[in-house]
């Protein structure tokens, strides 16, 4: 998750209200020891589970290192020239990338077009939250269960409605060229709910009166919300953009289990991180797999970063 | 149908009569229409699994689909529970859960404090540090987590699934930014009547942080209840497995028992739903709370 400090807690302004002002400057803090004991249990396991691995992962990735015996010894930069040779690398990068580049834009545009159903039917908007929100709630596997049911050739539910309709049937799971895009779709079903309530709390966070000012210079529904509600979503927007692309890049659990496991046909729906666990715990070669986790972990925070720069930018012009 | 005068949220009351707004508008109408269709819509797969799991088995296969059972039968429910495994996969993702949640809530509380209101020694070096924490995605750790878990000896332990959940840098990050605007004069008055810090954290400043502490709360529950990657690598036993592991590990092993899996699924999201439907306003709340910062 990206921290982005824009956004004040609507609790924390509550909270500052009751208080006089001026209580900010009275009394400075004085350096003490004390609050390096509340920060301890913390650290700790920060150190333990997330430092250690980090920079274990790195000096095994110089490392020969396999799960299949002890001892191992170091091989240079083997590992990470062999990554850079190796087509499965650069494939499941790809099937990554892919997955990112179809299921972010309606994961953004389907959760931005529920929030203004939702904001503008005042009745039923419980039915709505827990219809649109309710399959983010679901574990992955539960998720996975039913649309491998949907997809069932034969007498699966999406090929029953495609018939139905005069479609051909699809192989959705076992044709390399749709089976990256099934998947897709059942992501969407699965998380455009989250994306959905943070839309809807930005929406419910704009003043009536902006509207009010609108409607008395008659400015029509779609010019309100072109020149109104969208410039006020920017932010939110930029926030989803960034949150959706970080978990999309992190593809792994659906894929997995929609595949059982053996990454679609010609490993069409292998993502990286697929890639990472086939060599790592099948393989059994976690040296190699520890550098292509740092290849991986490159990709998140470049991509991080970029969008950052790109939205802070756009942000101060606007 | 609810009518569609009411195109007017509730909050927006008090000002509704400044709105010069018709009572019906082909337009509210066709918002409300449009939203309950993608609604339905939305709930099309939640259904279908639901009246699948009532089919007998026979039925479940038949062409053209048919979508109420002929014969409705709970059969499929009793022969998953029948198995027990599912029941022992809830007990595990209770237990996971709710220690991920409460560890959670314990370190990051403690460690948010110590960053809000006291002054230490290397106090903005090790803040930067946890921000940058922020940045690694769990995922990428994987492989040498397992490697140290081996080493650690807390492979296929209850400790080795909940521990690394905890640690949730964004967390700390969340209760500090809310622990910063707590007025220093309550500490202040807390501190003259010779309150130390644990009693202020205790006394002045978890009750005011009612909100946000339900937020992390929840939010974490239901990151670490759904989490699949770790704990499908950190529990191979199936005496471990949680519910998002156990069910995955049923794709296979069920066949093509399509009643019975869709049973299994059922009652596998029952669980978050349930606590969703009681608790609404208050989740609602914690996912945008927490995911907004």
């Amino acid at each position: 998750m990206t921290p982005s400090t824009d956004i004040a807690p609507p609790e924390a302004a509550r909270a500052v209200s009751p208080a006089p002002p001026g209580g900010r400057a009275r009394t400075r803090h004085v350096s003490s020891w004390a609050g390096l004991w509340f920060v301890l249990p913390f650290t700790v396991l920060f150190a333990v589970f997330l430092v250690w691995p980090m920079l274990a992962g790195l000096w095994t990735s110089f490392t020969d290192r396999s799960l299949g015996r002890a001892g191992s010894s170091f091989v240079g930069l083997a590992n990470w020239s062999e990554m850079l040779g190796d087509p499965a690398v650069w494939q499941s990068l790809w099937v990554t990338l892919l997955f990112t580049l179809i299921s972010t834009p309606p994961l953004v545009l389907i959760a931005l077009g529920m929030a203004l159903l939702t904001h503008r039917v005042s009745r039923l908007g419980w039915f709505l939250r827990f219809s649109f929100f309710a399959p983010f709630l679901l574990p992955v596997a539960v998720v996975t269960l039913i649309w491998t049911w949907l997809y069932q050739p034969g007498f699966g539910m999406v090929n029953g409605a495609l018939q139905a309709v005069g479609l051909p049937e699809v192989n959705w799971l076992t044709d390399k060229d749709t089976v990256l895009v099934a998947i897709a779709i059942t992501t969407v079903w699965w998380t455009v709910g989250f994306n959905f309530l943070l839309y809807l709390a930005a929406l419910q966070g704009i003043p009536a009166y902006v509207y009010e000012a609108a409607a008395l210079d008659g400015v029509n529904p779609w010019q309100r919300f072109r020149h109104i509600t969208l410039p006020l979503l920017h932010r939110t927007t930029a926030l989803i953009v960034t949150l959706q692309l970080v978990a999309s890049l992190k593809l792994f659990d659906q894929a997995y289990l929609m595949t059982a496991g053996a990454g679609g046909p010609d490993y069409a729906a292998r993502p990286i991180i697929g890639y990472i666990f086939d060599s790592g715990f099948t393989g059994l070669r976690i040296g190699y797999a520890s550098a292509i986790s740092y290849l991986l972990f490159a990709v998140i925070v470049v991509v991080s970063l970029v969008q950052f720069r790109l939205f802070s930018g756009k942000g101060k012009s606007a | 149908m609810s009518a569609p005068t009411a195109t007017l949220r509730p909050s927006r009351g008090a000002t509704e009569g400044s709105r010069p707004r018709p009572r019906i508008t082909a337009g509210g109408a066709m918002v409300t229409v449009s939203a309950l269709v993608l609604a339905v819509v939305w709930l099309i797969p939640l259904v279908w699994a639901v009246l699948t799991s009532l089919k007998p088995e026979g039925e479940t296969t038949a062409v053209p689909i048919r979508w109420l059972p002929l014969e409705p039968t709970l059969e499929a429910y009793r022969l998953v529970l029948a198995r027990g495994d599912l029941q022992r996969w809830l007990v595990n993702s209770t237990v996971i859960s709710t220690v991920v949640t409460v560890l959670t809530l314990m370190v990051c509380v403690l460690a948010a404090y110590a960053f809000s209101k006291t002054r230490f020694p290397g106090r903005r070096a090790l803040f930067a540090l946890f921000l940058a924490g922020i940045l690694v995605p769990p995922q990428v750790l994987i492989v040498p987590l397992f490697d140290e878990m081996t080493f650690l000896g807390l492979v296929d332990t209850y400790w080795g699934v909940a521990l690394p959940q905890v640690v949730a840098p964004v967390m700390v990050f969340i209760l500090k930014r809310f622990f910063d605007a707590i007025p220093r004069d309550y500490e202040e008055a807390a501190r003259l009547d010779g309150a130390g810090h644990p009693r202020i954290l205790w006394s002045v400043v978890l009750p005011m942080s009612g909100p946000i502490l339900a937020a992390v709360a929840i939010f974490t529950f239901v990151q670490s209840w759904n989490n699949f990657l770790w704990p499908f690598i950190a529990a191979t036993d199936p005496a471990l497995m949680t519910v998002p592991v156990g069910l995955g590990s049923v794709q296979g092993a069920y066949g093509i028992q399509y009643a019975q899996n869709m049973a299994a699924a059922v009652l596998g999201a029952l669980p978050l739903l349930v606590v969703f439907l009681l608790f609404q306003r208050q989740v609602v709340r914690g996912v945008t709370d927490a995911g907004l910062k």
